[in-house]
């Protein structure tokens, strides 16, 4: 887990394929990106599909480049996509 | 998809989805019993929940077009509505609840589109229900992997020169994006150019019209 | 549909698809009563638009290619009250009964308000 006072500018998003309501898609799992902004904690959503109390998450949102998504086959490299990333599906990279 | 025979048009120019004359669905059977069985318990009651369909209705691309319209002829609230979308939005009197907003800005060298890849989270908020194509396996699939291709469909050819960055509404942020103000509106008053502002030039799949 | 091992079905992002369409529909009074029971439960706290999504993924690809997006909407809106106790299958099971006996269309079937 990374801590937001210790997160690196540069983040990964975890390779992990669990069952069950995740939020971090699977075409960035495994991908490395830059922390655009930080938005603060929210309940983890992988508690609340249950119906469970939830912890507070960090959330982040993390900006990959086209050709860090798609390799040789991007649409035009220098594009990104931004996502939404808890703290828990981050590791420094 | 299912439904797809329609006989006449609504006043939006959409054809009209068959509801109170046609057979009952089995999925229309359990809305009526939930909605009947949750009255009963007293969780809600017919007038809250009407109040809410009216709340929802009130909702449209005109309430974000408005929001863009005010940024264009005023620098100070569009520095706000950068820094904090939710607050610029209800400033303007706007009741988004409780919509964690981002305003994603277009310049001359960059253009914002939004996608939702999980699910269809979309800015419901602020623009009302989203449009049918934003919920497509289609659309969802593309936007992060094509965009170029995906707004080409949508009319919008973009120069190599101009950057895309695709937002994937993965968590509780929504987006709408500031499109950038059509050249020749200089002396147009703000109501005016709010009329400029399409939905799909919030959602970045279109431009916004130029005058005359 | 999927070229990683594990991946869902609603976990669209950068899947090949085909050409988008463009046509629309306006919503139906039913359709429209379905998304305010979702967002009044969830203001009450009954359940989370988290667990409306848990529900909506866990129907399957087959739901999401054969139903309308409402009428996976109130499945999932009835899975999660049913979770959270708000009625018993029996209630629902009679109440859906009782809604069917009232006519062929839903403006029979329906009560008004």
């Amino acid at each position: 887990m990374v801590r937001p006072s210790t997160m690196a500018d540069r983040v990964r998003v975890k390779a992990l394929m669990p069952p069950g309501h995740v939020r971090a898609p699977a075409y960035l799992r495994g991908k490395t990106g830059v922390i655009e902004r930080r938005l603060g904690a929210f309940g983890n959503p992988e508690q609340l599909a249950y119906g469970h109390e939830a912890e507070q998450k960090q959330l982040v949102r993390v900006r990959f480049t086209m050709e860090e998504l798609w390799g040789d086959v991007a649409e035009a490299p220098k594009d990104t996509v931004d996502a939404e990333i808890y703290e828990h599906w981050l590791e420094k990279a | 998809m299912p439904h797809d025979h329609h006989d006449h048009l609504s006043p939006s120019g959409h054809p009209y989805r068959q509801d109170n004359d046609g057979p009952l669905t089995y999925w229309q059977q359990m809305e009526i019993a939930v909605r009947e069985l949750l009255i009963e318990k007293g969780v809600t009651t017919p007038s809250e929940i009407a109040a809410q369909i009216d709340a929802m209705d009130a909702r449209s691309p005109a309430n974000g077009a408005a929001v863009v319209a005010r940024a264009w002829v005023d620098p100070e609230f569009k520095v706000r509505l950068l820094a904090d979308a939710s607050a610029a939005s209800r400033e303007m009197g706007f009741d988004i609840g409780p919509l964690n907003l981002i305003a994603v800005e277009n310049t001359e060298n960059t253009h914002n589109l939004i996608v939702c890849t999980l699910c269809s989270c979309y800015p419901r908020n602020l623009l009302g229900l989203p449009p049918d194509w934003y919920k497509t396996r289609e659309y969802r699939s593309r936007a992060v992997r094509e965009p170029r291709a995906v707004l080409r469909e949508f009319g919008v050819d973009l120069p190599d020169s101009m950057q895309v960055r695709v937002h994937d509404s993965t968590a509780d942020m929504r987006y709408i994006v500031l499109p950038a103000r059509p050249a020749g509106t200089d002396g147009m008053t703000e109501v005016a150019l709010a009329d400029l502002v399409t939905r799909d030039s919030m959602i970045g799949t279109g431009l916004p019209r130029t005058s005359g | 549909m999927s070229d990683i091992d594990g991946r869902r079905w609603h976990d669209m992002g950068g899947q090949t698809a085909g050409e988008i369409p463009l046509d629309g529909h306006d919503f139906a009074l039913w359709e429209k009563r379905v998304d305010a029971l979702m967002v009044l439960c969830g203001g009450k706290g009954l359940f989370t638009v988290d667990g409306l999504r848990r529900a909506l993924e866990d129907m399957g690809e087959d739901a999401f290619e054969k139903h309308s997006y409402y009428e996976r909407w109130i499945a999932s809106v009835n899975q999660n009250l049913l979770e959270a106790g708000t009625y018993s299958l029996e209630e629902l099971a009679q109440k859906m009964g009782e809604v069917a006996a009232r006519g062929a269309s839903y403006g029979e079937a329906q009560h008004d308000g």
